[in-house]
């Protein structure tokens, strides 16, 4: 019996596996937002004149902007000048030429994470853009993915190297004036991922992005641009971690995604930034804005989020869907433990004819924190014939934690069909009973009846992250029982 | 195997269980009977260490093991087993999932390999065959669109699987036609062997009839007010409960005191 009750405890006293701090030499920009630090960054990165005013013209919308209030989180107001705006490691000149150069401190974090940029490695069927702090330090498999057509570099490459395609894109779908954090993303962004897939390519590797945020009072904001080109298809996965910190570290990203005609891409996140500790101290403030753009007529945009980190989070990534016929989903699971905040959902607009969304949403959450979904579904004027689907659940674990619903439904045609569904439930101190009666772990028992209930969005997830999102979700629940 | 001896128990602050006392030796089978709140799920549920329920007094030894003192699991783990009269469904997680999971726990606890899917999906297909279930049922959620005789099934095919050394059925016949309780009858069968014991649960005799007990006791107001062989359950059918001066279950209480 003793074993049983050691394993326990040191499985509820397992920390934030990820929280470690890579000692590496850092180029830090000094505290503070101003248009010399934007002209500074966008030097750093040899950016040519149209970007810098892009920037510029950002920044000077971005003063002029509110911070939301109306999320259903609260934290303390930030002041957007004691924060680092620009972090990378120090490195000679020029970029890597080949990852045999990247620093092997670098290689070794990444490692240490799970994520080996060795391109002969466990993940062999990913190619990986791994960004650290401001910069993306190294991506894989670009020669076989070059062959294919695919374009797959740093959004900083892009910007030098397909001028054309990042002008064109860049802002279409997440324009500067969208909100507070966009605003303020499109004058700081530092790096992200860039990918285009042209016409009549399936993309033929899944392709992630590893973001990580290392440095201390920097935030991290980094924007990521996906164009599917007509009758093309991608898979693409985000991973995000960051150190255990005492103090919270803002993460403001944009993603861009645009389809056209027939084109597909699917999108999934696991995101597990430093949630904070077990009194709410320190933690990520995940605040992103992500869209994509069905533009093209039978085009397909799936989104699936499997939400576990952050200390508040607010994020709603959703799908424009001007194309006729074009689909647009969302599958997301977001667990809360603690004290994180949660406050995410996405929206549905319908342009287009037949447009049609499909949206899962299971929320979870323990100890003392609050899970808010927040959706909106909106058929326009031209949809006719669309129709939504919408299915929010929650789980509650314990009797100190929230859950809540905002579903916001607008139709300007007659046409359109909507149908919600949402239910509340609890882990049960029967199913508990059940599963501890059959000799399972309480802990383990939690984890399978969680597990279960995410079961249709998991589902969603390449086969190699579903497996990754399931124990991630195990981590995260630890301490919840009891 | 396993000594009851003057056990109290209740719940939500009313004494349900007023001193139980019971010898198991293994190899045995024991039926409770007794009418309607008489304290038999009670039983069963305060073995099985089911936390609604607070022993006030008495003890509960098996196989030398002071019983009370181990958690739910690790009883389930040392061998007990409840065979639930209302199992609870758990949505998404598949009954494969589910058993293997409970296999493993056991198997780990007792120093043995975890068994993988493919060797644990060919043991529990022939298991759910021995009480003719689809291996199909297998993929779906836990108890979740049983029917009636499909969860009582599955609960006996569960016990198959994790071979208890003592299996407590909580009226296992409840629901049944007549040819769900003989299926369900024959698992229970052959789950008798040598080291194991069973304690039956039950409102009705018929029961006993596919599965026969050496021992019956009547259990009245939280109390075993009459112990015998099988031929008290035939005399308990024949008379009712009224010939041991137990009239119903409003005043079971006071017929026992």
């Amino acid at each position: 019996m003793a074993t049983t009750d050691q394993e326990v405890n040191e499985l509820i006293k397992r920390e934030y596996e990820h929280g470690f701090v890579t000692n590496i030499e850092s180029d830090t920009f000094e505290p503070g937002l101003n248009e010399d630090v934007i002209a500074r960054l966008s030097g750093i990165k040899k950016e040519p004149e149209w970007m810098l005013e892009w920037r510029l013209k950002a920044y000077r919308r971005w003063l002029e902007m509110d911070e939301p209030d109306w999320a259903h989180v609260g934290y303390p107001k930030i002041d957007y000048n004691s924060i680092s705006y620009y972090s990378a490691p120090k490195r000679k000149e020029d970029m890597p030429q080949s990852l045999d150069e990247v620093d092997p401190e670098l290689l070794k974090t990444y490692e240490k994470l799970g994520i080996p940029l060795h391109e002969r490695e466990k993940l062999a069927g990913v190619a990986v853009d791994a960004v650290f702090d401001s910069v993306s330090v190294a991506t894989t498999f670009k020669e076989p993915l070059a062959k294919a057509g695919v374009i797959f570099c740093s959004i900083s490459e892009a910007i030098r190297d397909y001028p054309e395609l990042v002008q064109k894109y860049l802002g279409s779908v997440v324009p500067h004036g969208d909100n507070f954090f966009a605003g303020l993303n499109s004058a700081v962004f530092s790096d992200g991922t860039f990918v285009y897939v042209p016409k009549g390519v399936r993309c033929p590797m899944e392709l992630s992005t590893y973001f990580r945020i290392n440095a201390a009072n920097t935030g991290q904001f980094e924007r990521t641009l996906i164009i599917a080109d007509e009758g093309s298809y991608v898979s693409y996965l985000e991973g995000c971690t960051a150190p255990m910190r005492d103090e919270n570290q803002l993460h403001a990203a944009v993603v861009e995604l645009v389809a056209l005609d027939d084109a597909q891409i699917k999108y999934s996140t696991v995101q597990n930034w430093y949630p904070g500790d077990e009194e709410g101290k320190g933690g990520i403030y995940n605040f992103v804005t992500k869209r994509g753009a069905c533009i093209g007529k039978n085009s397909k945009i799936s989104w699936t989020q499997v939400e576990t980190g952050s200390a508040v989070t607010w994020k709603y990534p959703s799908c424009v869907l001007r194309g006729d016929n074009s689909v647009g989903e969302f599958y997301s699971v977001a667990l809360t433990h603690n004290y994180q905040q949660a406050d995410t959902g996405t929206k549905m607009i319908h342009l287009g004819k037949n447009t049609r969304s499909t949206i899962i949403s299971k929320g979870i959450s323990a100890g003392k924190s609050s899970n808010a979904y927040r959706g909106l579904v909106k058929f326009g004027p031209g949809a006719e014939g669309a129709r939504n689907f919408t299915q929010c659940d929650s789980l509650l674990i314990g009797d100190r934690c929230g859950a809540h619903t905002f579903p916001y439904i607008e139709s300007k045609n007659k046409s359109a069909i909507v149908e919600h569904e949402a239910t509340t439930s609890k882990v049960s101190d029967e199913q508990m009973f059940l599963c501890r009666q059959r000799g399972i772990d309480p802990e383990q028992a939690v984890s399978m009846i969680v597990n279960g209930f995410c079961k249709e969005v998991f589902k969603e997830l390449p086969m190699e992250f579903a497996v990754e999102a399931g124990k991630l979700l195990e981590v995260s629940l630890e301490g919840s029982v009891g | 195997m396993l000594s009851i001896k003057n056990l109290h128990a209740s719940v939500e602050g009313k004494e349900i269980l007023k001193g139980i006392n019971l010898e198991i030796k293994a190899g045995e089978v024991h039926a409770i009977m007794g009418p309607n709140g008489s304290g038999k799920s009670t039983l069963s549920q305060v073995l099985a260490g089911n936390e609604a329920f607070e022993v006030t007094d008495g003890e509960v030894v098996m196989n030398g093991e002071n019983l009370l003192e181990l958690e739910t699991e690790e009883r389930a783990r040392e061998g007990i087993f409840l065979a639930f009269q209302y199992p609870v469904e758990i949505p998404g997680v598949s009954n494969m999932q589910f058993l293997r999971t409970a296999v493993n726990a056991m198997r780990k606890h007792h120093g043995e390999e975890e068994m993988n899917a493919a060797e644990f999906m060919k043991l529990a297909k022939d298991v759910s065959r021995q009480v003719d279930l689809d291996p199909a049922f297998l993929k779906r959620g836990v108890n979740e669109g049983f029917s009636g005789g499909e969860k009582k099934r599955n609960e006996i095919m569960q016990a198959l699987l994790l071979q208890p050394k003592l299996a407590i059925l909580d009226e296992t016949d409840s629901g049944l036609d007549i040819d769900a309780l003989k299926v369900v009858a024959d698992g229970v069968n052959a789950l008798r062997s040598q080291d194991r014991a069973i304690l039956m649960v039950t409102h009705y005799q018929r029961l006993l009839n596919h599965i026969v007990p050496d021992y019956v006791h009547v259990l009245a107001g939280g109390r075993i007010i009459k112990s015998g062989g099988r031929e008290l359950a035939l005399e308990l059918e024949e008379k009712g409960y009224g010939w041991l001066g137990i009239k119903d279950e409003a005043t079971a209480d006071n017929a026992a005191n």
